[in-house]
């Protein structure tokens, strides 16, 4: 049963195949049997899953079912659950039961989707490993030594291994499409406005965007039809009606003009890493589609631009964690200042304050201007680069990551390594535009993701000529031996 | 050396909205402690801003009020710090392209002058929270239940150049929210407070002197105060050789003086940047029509309105109209009776005279202004005498019931009956020989004591002119 | 852009953050780092350019003046620290 995917267990729950709570149970056995080796999850919600898969059923035989109903769903830490444990990966929330629950939350809720638990990630979602989490990183399914990418490693690697069909992630700087293209998975950050943020535990709030991890296009487009829509709690949402993303999975793309910007394949990037980008690329001339070179000119500063951006967005939403209403509280505080500087000090992890600091740095006084200010500047060059390349182009494609996964511990003590990793995802962010990675051939054993990239509200077509390619080609089905 | 003050007021107005600025939790004072701060006012992980509506409509009322330009577009930015009161570590306010421009308000000056007052800009804020110092082992309690309330603060140009000129302007920005209805203006709730820019320079200097900023001064003495006290410390400091220190100070109104703030001693660095949860405020053209149809009659309009309408006195008109309720009482009595000078000498004497006695506002006045119109008709009707109307009065303001209601009660109608009347006085007169030789001798000023038999014997309710009239016509007879 | 550990700490004390005294060298290095990654923005030519600081550039929604939030004073704080008659409690305020 875990071997399949969303979308064919949809169509066994409806069939009576199988009920709602056998399926749950069998994922809670997996996760106990394998998740001590992957640490994907945080929590585990067994009664609470149960319940739910007790109540899809009976939604099941009363013929009132929608498309995810009895389907286990994990969301990652970063969604805020009522009354249950959500911790973003910190100490600062060890203790944190949310009171109330986040939107994307609610939909799966009223879709009939089972919660099955919470899985980890970077601390507050900043890293690119899952090594930031307080709770330990999580394990690459397809090689234990190497890292699932992050910051939603847990989604990713629970999904790669077959625990859950399907998972959340959330989407800052890349942290949806890189774990999806470490973990051979496929992963999509919706237009921002596009997904609630209502309930989305802030890191960078213009950046931030939830959305689906699962096995496959399909998969996806069933789980986004669900996320995404307009949100009257969150004033940067945008009211726009969602269209039925599995209507249009098997257009035609004959013709579909794909866009190559030729700096996502200059330096830095693996041979083998651009060997199988270009076999997916030939896969789509087959499928009649025609490549485009173009230019993204201000590409290279994408990095330096997002490392003001959402470090100064960061230090400021995460001032609320002080340790006077919810999360970690210092022992025995001498004074206010005791309390919040300890609170703080032992509550979030070392990235956490380095991003805080380098945030706090440039919005402070006499640094705003070339650093802030500066930095939205680009960003406007940034997203104005893809608007003009969207004038030529339906989509443009390139690797998701430089490299597949590397190696545990390979970048902890280096930062700016580790940042680069996001190098081809985080102007994605800065513009608000979608983006998805799906499989795309293997290096070494490791899977690699190839990243599409559409126009804003564009994300019918991204499904659409992934699922077209997924249809044609096999690494989507792929698992990691252990877990198949 | 002769000093001259500079003085620049920074006023936090509470906004009259049914829920906060941000949230759906409701601005009602009094409640018990947090029980009306919701998710978004404590700033809980996850929780968003969504802007109230009404308070860009207030916000705009106030801007045309002022004769300000209102701006297309208006951003939301965060002022980061940390204080227990401040529930995410930011204070949600405007910084640059704030939603009301340059502005002014002409105030009146004891002397009669009138001064114009610039006012650099109005913009929207949440309020914070409160601290509660009382002892709870040693540590102080938080309620946010004020969080998120929402502020106009009101910044002044530099422009005023004495303790009395910002009373006056404070007064006039008092009367100019209530006016607009954006504001309860209630000082002891908290809903109207102030802070200071104070400095001093060498009259003839166009250099400012160095500032202090006084913090939250909530009534219309304290405001006079504090400056006075500032403004002599610093003189002092000055004429000693010092120099003045630019830093935060508090006033305490026990003590009447200021000191420095110990909370604020650090320089601070609020790290301002546009709120990212928050867009941009557009305001069209459409939006401001819209307000401006529905504006109230300011001030000056209804000050001139009522001069020229009811024939009211300068004076007059400035005092009934220093406030909108007074105004409105004013109003509905005189319409109902259809005499203003009598409903302004009323107004203005015996109900202010009350009202300051009791030290209590018109919207606290147990005499309603139809209460005050019935009494008042029945001394137009002559049914009773404007003497017995003042006992009236105080009956209707022990809250005795309305004035007819009085008058029956108390058999205060006026005696009106000519052949009763008639019939009293010829009594009098037969009764008081001696007084009747007198006054036919000449002397004019006997009349009064007849008159005061007959007021003696109907109580005061008999008609004084037509006891006059008939006692004449008896007497010469 | 070079930080020195007074730097370090100033920004520490500004996000009142704890930070062990044997980390500062540390967190100097980190962060003197990602300023020279970030000073590459120095290079942009963005004269003319307006900041951006949302991509679809969409206008706030304005939402009605209507009580929604009912009392929930129990559950919130059922995650405090540390609360006492309804009131959150933290050292003695000082103004």
């Amino acid at each position: 049963m875990h071997d399949k995917t969303l979308t064919e267990l949809a169509a066994g729950l409806r069939a009576g195949d199988f009920s709602s709570e056998e399926l749950t149970r069998a994922c809670l056995e997996r996760i106990a049997e394998h998740d001590g080796t992957l640490n994907s999850f945080i929590t585990v919600d067994e009664e609470h899953a149960l319940a739910q898969a007790r109540a899809a059923d009976a939604r099941l035989r009363q013929g009132e079912a929608g498309p995810l109903t009895g389907i286990p769903v994990a969301q990652k830490d970063i969604f805020c659950t009522d009354g249950v444990l959500t911790t973003c990966a910190s100490r600062m929330l060890e203790n944190f039961i949310a009171p109330y629950s986040a939107t994307v939350v609610e939909k799966f809720d009223a879709a009939g989707a089972v919660m099955i638990g919470k899985t980890n990630m970077d601390e507050f979602a900043m890293g690119s490993s899952n090594e930031t989490s307080y709770y330990g990183p999580v394990r690459n399914p397809w090689n234990p030594e190497t890292v699932p990418g992050g910051s939603s490693g847990g989604s990713a690697a629970a999904v790669a291994a077959r625990l859950v069909p399907a998972a959340t992630g959330t989407d800052t700087g890349g942290s949806i499409r890189q774990p999806a293209a470490l973990c051979g998975v496929t992963g999509l950050k919706p237009t921002y406005g596009r997904v609630s943020r209502w309930g989305m535990i802030a890191f960078a709030s213009s950046l931030d965007q939830g959305g689906p991890i699962a096995r496959s296009a399909e998969d996806a487009a069933l789980l986004l039809g669900v996320m995404a829509g307009f949100d009257e709690r969150d004033s940067t949402s945008i009211d726009r009606p969602v269209p039925d993303y599995t209507a249009t999975l098997n257009d035609d793309i004959r013709g579909l003009k794909i866009g190559l910007p030729k700096e996502y394949f200059g330096e830095g990037l693996e041979a083998g890493v651009a060997q199988a980008v270009e076999a997916a690329l030939d896969e789509y001339r087959r499928l009649g589609a025609e490549i485009v070179e173009i230019s993204l000119p201000n590409t290279h500063l994408a990095v330096p631009a997002y490392y003001v951006v959402a470090p100064a967005e960061c230090s400021s939403n995460l001032s609320r964690f002080d340790g006077v209403r919810f999360g970690h509280r210092c022992e025995e505080p001498e004074d206010l200042e005791d309390l919040y500087k300890r609170s703080r000090g032992e509550g979030f992890g070392a990235e956490v304050k380095r991003r805080i600091m380098i945030g706090t740095y440039a919005l402070s006084a006499g640094y705003y201007d070339a650093y802030y200010l500066k930095a939205q500047k680009v960003r406007r060059l940034i997203r104005d680069d893809f608007l003009r390349a969207f004038e030529q182009v339906d989509v443009i494609m390139g690797p998701t990551t430089p490299a597949p996964a590397f190696r545990l511990g390979e970048k902890t003590d280096d930062p700016i390594t580790m940042y680069l990793s996001d190098i081809y995802t985080i102007a994605v962010n800065l513009a608000g535009l979608p983006g998805m990675s799906i499989p795309a051939g293997f290096v070494n054993g490791l899977p690699v993701g190839l990243q599409l990239i559409g126009n804003h509200f564009d994300e019918a077509r991204l499904l659409n000529v992934a699922h077209r390619y997924q249809q044609v080609t096999d690494h989507h089905l792929q698992g990691p031996a252990p877990y198949v | 050396m002769e000093w001259e003050t500079v003085i620049g007021l920074e006023i936090h107005t509470q906004l009259a909205t049914k829920s906060k600025i941000f949230s759906g939790a409701s601005t009602a004072y009094g409640a018990a402690p947090n029980t009306q701060a919701c998710a978004v006012d404590l700033g809980l992980p996850g929780v968003l801003p969504v802007l109230n509506k009404a308070v860009v409509d207030m916000a705009i009322r106030f801007g045309l009020a002022i004769e300000a330009e209102i701006a297309p577009l208006s951003i939301f930015a965060r002022k980061n710090y940390f204080y227990p009161d401040l529930p995410k570590g930011y204070q949600i306010s405007q910084y640059e392209l704030p939603i009301v421009g340059l502005g002014r308000v002409t105030i009146e000056l004891e002397d009669g002058s009138t001064k114009v007052i610039g006012i650099t800009r109005a913009h929207l804020e949440e309020d914070a929270g409160k601290s509660l110092h009382e002892d709870f082992h040693g540590m102080t309690g938080i309620d946010l239940n004020r969080a998120g309330t929402p502020l106009l603060e009101i910044v002044s140009e530099p422009d005023l150049r004495s303790p009395q000129e910002a009373v006056a302007y404070m007064k006039k920005i008092h009367a100019l929210v209530r006016y607009l209805e954006i504001s309860d203006g209630n000082m002891q709730e908290g809903s109207f407070r102030c802070d200071a820019n104070v400095s001093v320079r060498p009259r003839g200097s166009h250099e400012f002197g160095t500032r202090t900023e006084l913090k939250n001064i909530n009534s219309f003495r304290f405001v006079e105060k504090a400056i006075e006290y500032e403004v002599e410390r610093q003189i002092e400091i000055l004429e000693s050789g010092g120099a003045v220190v630019q830093e935060t100070r508090l006033f305490d109104p026990d003590k009447g003086e200021t000191r420095p703030m110990r909370s604020k001693e650090e320089a601070m660095d609020y790290r301002y940047f546009p709120d990212p949860d928050l867009l941009p405020v557009e305001i069209t053209p459409e939006m401001i029509e819209k307000v401006r149809a529905e504006m109230p009659e300011l001030p000056d309009a209804k000050r001139q309105r009522f001069i020229e309408a009811y024939r009211l006195s300068e004076y007059d008109a400035g005092i009934l109209t220093a406030s909108r309720e007074m105004a409105d009482y004013f109003e509905t009595v005189a319409k109902a009776i259809e005499d203003a000078k009598l409903a302004a000498n009323w107004v203005m004497g015996e109900l202010t005279g009350h009202l300051n006695r009791e030290n209590r506002e018109i919207g606290e006045s147990p005499v309603s202004a139809d209460q005050l119109a019935g009494l008042l008709k029945r001394i137009l009707d002559n049914t009773i005498s404007g003497k017995i109307a003042k006992e009236v009065f105080e009956a209707m303001w022990a809250g005795e019931g309305d004035a007819d209601t009085i008058i029956a009660e108390r058999g205060l109608k006026q005696i009106t009956d000519t052949s009763a009347l008639e019939a009293m006085v010829d009594e009098v007169i037969a009764n008081n020989p001696k007084q009747v030789e007198q006054f036919r001798a000449g002397k004019e000023k006997v009349l009064g004591f007849f008159v005061g038999q007959i007021m003696k014997a109907t109580q005061g309710k008999a008609n004084p002119a037509q006891v006059n009239e008939l006692l004449r016509k008896k007497l010469s007879s | 852009m070079s930080l020195d550990k007074h730097e370090v700490e100033r920004i520490a004390h500004l996000a009142r953050l704890a930070i062990d005294p044997g980390a500062v060298p540390e967190y100097a290095r980190n962060l003197s780092n990602i300023l020279d990654l970030v000073d590459q923005l120095g290079s942009a030519d963005t004269a003319g350019v307006e900041p951006l600081a949302h991509p679809l550039e969409a206008r706030q929604r304005l939402r009605e003046d209507v009580v929604t939030e009912t009392d929930q004073r129990e559950r919130f704080q059922a995650i405090a620290p540390q609360v006492e008659d309804g009131l959150y409690l933290v050292p003695r305020v000082i103004e």
